[in-house]
């Protein structure tokens, strides 16, 4: 997959980085408004694939060297161990904790045990949709 | 809290041992797991104080409320003693293995994650009083075991022992299972602690036969009681200190310890004690004398430990007659309870010791082939001395602790014969004969292991490798075990004291108060009788028979062997007959796959709402149709007939895309943000993996398919379509439940803090579907790197291609 679309490209570059933060702002807005870490992580993947689009799979493996293998087992683990957490506090297993504090810069914002679950959740999304095109895309 | 969560540290050890095993390369890793094991035996020997009085220790976790499951560790005398066993020999074991496995050539990093597995595995079985939790550990030993049994995974016949073991006990452990329910059915509680009072009643129930049977099919594969105990010798296929850990010390004890346990459940009945003791004697005898038929150490050794674990099982099964009995305390019946136990853990310092002896003469001579050895005494003369001690302790001879329990062992089965209930009378005479026979055939073996081995010619042309003694590293663990042996000999009473009697009072409370009712003295002399004399004769005749061994050994090959023979039919029967199934409707095609799946869910669906009268339209109370639902509705009819209709697959793929966007449409307008948002992110990528994976899309181009086949794919799709818009319908006249939304609603903010419903439903309500749902996902890519990465023979991949 090899193009050379200026246009698309010089396109892509500002593209992608609003289509990021919009991820990051969906992820964490995803407790009180729609989102979460499910779209969040399908737009950094749909982000990913633009960029892969415009330029081709090995330029974007250098801009992004992860390993999306080792990003989805992160996750997973993330996930789990948010849910086994729970065990340490003697209550049953995946039982969430949340509140509110009072941070300097944010001023009230609630804390919520299920954003490092959604965490881990995004992280699997991103690392499996990623494994997948990126396997396909650089079979031969 | 703190007794459970032990059981899971070394589960949790073994996720740093990748690790480790990667940033400590140039350290062996064993010597960090060596830490686990240490830590966990210092720990449980400090509780002994606690059972020796008769007290225990009970720690609760929660762990699915709902279904009133949770992991309970109750640490009772019975209990303790084999946590002690896991721990100090898994302590052992790991020790030898830093020696015996090469941090070169070995994928130490997989070694260690199976075996901490296994050790969480063993832990909670014998500490576990819930009774699914309990089965959910023996379930895991059955696969960890799988693991580690294959562990050389390249060779054939380590995948075949492997799977052989696994079979036999995953299909006892569902019985088992079986036999559990029944158990909590009857007793209305998962608790074995709370069953056992519940005895006398239990026995009249109608289900009492069925549970005890099943639960013992659980206990002898485990244990490896005949007819089960084929899957033994062929899982010495897995490396040595595996087999002396799991195979001496842990797994197969996992079955004893079983009925050990549930004894006092079932000790009433006398089916249980004509099983149990019958079959173990049995094995006994079978194991011992086919032993003398092996050439390989590991062999003799797996047929000894056979014959070992039917010894006390038989012993176990005789400890239930003393439910029957009116004053124990005065008749030697006593004898069979305390005999198990203190064999049992004889067995496993003695056999642990054997099995890493074989390691290293395997290790440090090439070969296994005891035809191939000989003469080895002079060259490994530390070896020949520890093997000689444990093997002098399996034949029972003084003074070393097999004797000691050995003598009771026989002094327990001469006392069935005065039993008289449950026709013992008439056939307890048998109960001696066989353990007399069984016993000169494990004097014969234990001599023919150790003096084929180290004894005779030595035959250095014959051996792969110039034989020498094992590095000092690998001998510490099988020196200090046959220390032990001696130590036992001994000191037995303390051991008896410490281990045994609070073990007893756990496996016969109907008998006992407190460990010190219990009323045994271990005395190395006991008098001219009986049993002495058959110790004579044990010693005598066995000793002719090796002597003229040679000369009868060759009449065993006329023994056919039947029963691995069956096991081998039967899974090369299940697996043509399965292969020969499945080949009539797995075509290779994607397409017939679909066609099953839709079919079937239509078949279902459809059938389920006409027998349960769920099909009911209701078209009151409608909402108004708008002008944009219009539209956007054409534009789906159009896109859909723009797929059926298009003759190249680009255009397929593009309208198939309007439709998802379509949809997404539709989720807008009727105000479901967050389904819309992920609608359309998830149609942009599965349009680009489209894309991606069109180039490798095989040519067909459509004419060639025949018009029978459209013709039925029409007919599935037509059924969807109508299945759907049923399910739509009837669900919206289905107004006799409220909306669970409003449940939702009222909770969302202050049972969770969120306020987007949709997703405090996936993190909270249903984390649990959450979790599964992505370690799906993670699966999938797994999958399609290893399909894709990982490509099949050019030859396989047309067909698998197709």
């Amino acid at each position: 997959m090899r193009t050379n679309d200026v246009m698309l490209q010089t396109a892509t570059k500002v593209v992608t980085f609003i289509i990021l933060m919009f991820a990051v702002h969906i992820f964490f807005a995803g407790h009180y408004t729609p989102g979460g870490g499910f779209v969040g992580g399908l737009l950094t993947t749909s982000a990913i694939v633009l960029l892969m689009l415009a330029f081709d799979i090995e330029t974007v493996k250098k801009i992004l060297p992860i390993n999306y293998v080792t990003m989805t087992a992160t996750g997973l683990l993330l996930a789990l161990a948010t849910a086994s957490a729970a065990i340490i506090f003697d209550v049953p297993f995946f039982t969430h904790a949340f509140g509110y504090f009072d941070l300097p810069l944010f001023g009230k914002t609630s804390l919520h045990s299920a954003m490092l679950f959604d965490a881990g959740v995004y992280l699997v999304v991103v690392g499996v949709t990623m494994t997948i095109i990126q396997t396909i895309g650089e079979d031969e | 809290m703190s007794l459970v969560f032990l059981i899971f540290l070394p589960l949790l050890a073994a996720l740093f041992v990748p690790l480790l095993f990667k940033k400590f390369g140039k350290i062996h890793t064993g010597w960090f797991v060596l830490v686990v094991p240490v830590i966990l035996f210092i720990y449980y020997v400090s509780l002994l104080p606690t059972t020796v009085t008769g007290g225990t220790l009970v720690s609760e976790f929660q762990w699915i409320p709902s279904l009133d499951i949770s992991f309970v560790s109750y640490i009772d005398g019975l209990s303790l003693l084999f946590t002690l066993l896991i721990t100090g020999i898994g302590a052992l074991v790991v020790l030898y293995s830093i020696f015996y496995l090469d941090k070169h050539r070995e994928q130490l990093h997989n070694f260690y994650v199976y075996l901490l597995m296994f050790m969480t595995a063993m832990l909670g079985i014998v500490q576990s009083d819930h009774l699914i939790t309990l089965y959910l550990f023996w379930e895991l030993t059955s696969i960890s075991s799988f693991l580690l049994i294959g562990y050389w995974y390249t060779r054939d016949r380590s995948r075949f022992g492997a799977l052989k073991s696994m079979m036999i006990t995953v299909f006892g452990g569902l019985m088992m299972l079986g036999g559990f329910i029944l158990l909590s059915i009857m007793g209305d509680t998962y608790s074995i602690r709370e069953l056992i009072p519940q005895a006398t009643e239990l026995v009249t129930h109608d289900f009492f036969i069925w549970a005890l049977v099943l639960v013992l099919f659980g206990a002898f594969t485990k244990s490896a009681q005949f007819p089960f105990y084929i899957w033994l010798p062929d899982a010495m296929e897995a490396p040595t200190p595996v087999s002396a850990y799991l195979h001496s010390a842990t797994m197969v004890k996992a079955g004893l310890y079983l009925v050990a346990r549930l004894t006092p459940i079932f000790a009433i009945s006398g089916t249980w004690m004509w099983l149990v003791a019958g079959v173990g004697l049995f094995t006994m005898f079978w194991g011992s004398f086919f032993a003398l038929k092996q050439k390989d150490l590991k062999g003799i050794l797996a047929f000894s430990t056979v014959s070992q674990l039917g010894l006390i099982m038989s012993l176990l099964g005789a400890s239930a007659a003393g439910y029957h009995i009116d004053n124990i305390a005065e008749t030697t019946f006593k004898y069979a309870g305390f005999a198990a136990i203190f064999h049992l853990i004889n067995h496993a310092v003695f056999k642990g010791s054997l099995f890493m002896i074989a390691g290293i003469v395997d290790h440090e001579t090439g070969t296994r082939d005891i035809r191939k050895l000989g003469g080895l005494m002079s060259l490994m003369p530390i070896s020949f001395t520890v093997a000689m001690i444990g093997a002098f302790s399996m034949a029972g001879l003084p003074p070393f602790g097999g004797f000691l329990s050995k003598e009771m062992f026989l002094t327990a089965m001469l006392s069935l014969m005065e039993f008289d209930l449950f026709s013992m009378d008439v056939w307890g005479i048998l109960f001696p004969i066989v353990a007399w026979l069984g016993s000169v055939f494990t004097f014969i073996y234990s001599f023919y292991f150790v003096f084929h081995t180290f004894a005779g010619k030595h035959q250095p042309e014959e051996l792969p490798k110039p034989a020498h003694e094992a590095p000092l590293g690998m001998l510490i663990s099988p020196v200090f075990m046959s220390l032990l042996v001696i130590v036992i000999f001994f000191i037995p009473n303390l051991v008896g004291d410490w281990l045994v009697k609070p073990a007893v009072l756990a496996m016969q409370p109907f008998l006992y108060n407190s460990p010190d009712d219990i009323k045994i003295h271990v005395e190395a002399w006991h008098g001219f009788k009986p049993e002495f004399f058959m110790t004579l004769g044990i010693f005598g005749i066995g000793f002719l028979l090796f002597w003229t061994l040679r000369k009868w050994q060759k009449s065993y090959d006329r023994f056919p062997d039947t029963l691995n023979a069956l096991y081998n039919n039967i899974v090369f029967l299940s697996d043509t007959g399965a292969n020969r199934f499945s080949g009539i409707y797995m075509t290779g095609f994607i397409r017939s796959y679909l066609v099953y799946m839709f079919s079937f869910v239509i078949f279902i669906v459809i059938g389920t709402l006409f027998l349960t009268d769920a099909f009911a339209i209701d078209l009151t109370n409608l909402a108004p149709v708008g002008f944009y639902e219009i539209v956007i509705l054409i534009a789906l009819v159009g896109s859909t007939l723009t797929i059926l209709l298009s003759k190249s697959r680009l255009t397929g793929i593009i309208a198939l895309g309007a439709v998802g966007y379509s949809v997404a449409l539709f989720f807008v307008i009727f105000r479901a943000p967050d389904l819309a948002l992920t609608q359309l992110v998830i149609e942009t990528i599965s349009v680009a993996l489209f894309l991606l994976a069109f180039y490798h899309l095989p040519q067909i181009s459509r004419k060639e398919e025949r018009m029978r086949f459209k013709l039925g794919n029409a007919l599935v799709a037509i059924g969807v379509g109508v299945m759907v818009t049923l399910v739509a319908l009837a669900s919206h006249s289905q107004k006799a439940l409220p909306s669970i939304s409003e449940f939702y609603k009222e909770t969302v903010y202050s049972e969770a803090g969120g306020g987007n419903i949709v997703n405090v439903i996936l993190v909270d309500y249903r984390g649990f579907d959450t979790l599964f749902e992505i370690a799906v996902l993670g699966i999938a890519g797994i999958g399609i790197i290893t399909m894709i990465k990982l490509r099949l023979t050019k030859k396989e991949e047309r067909h698998e291609n197709k």
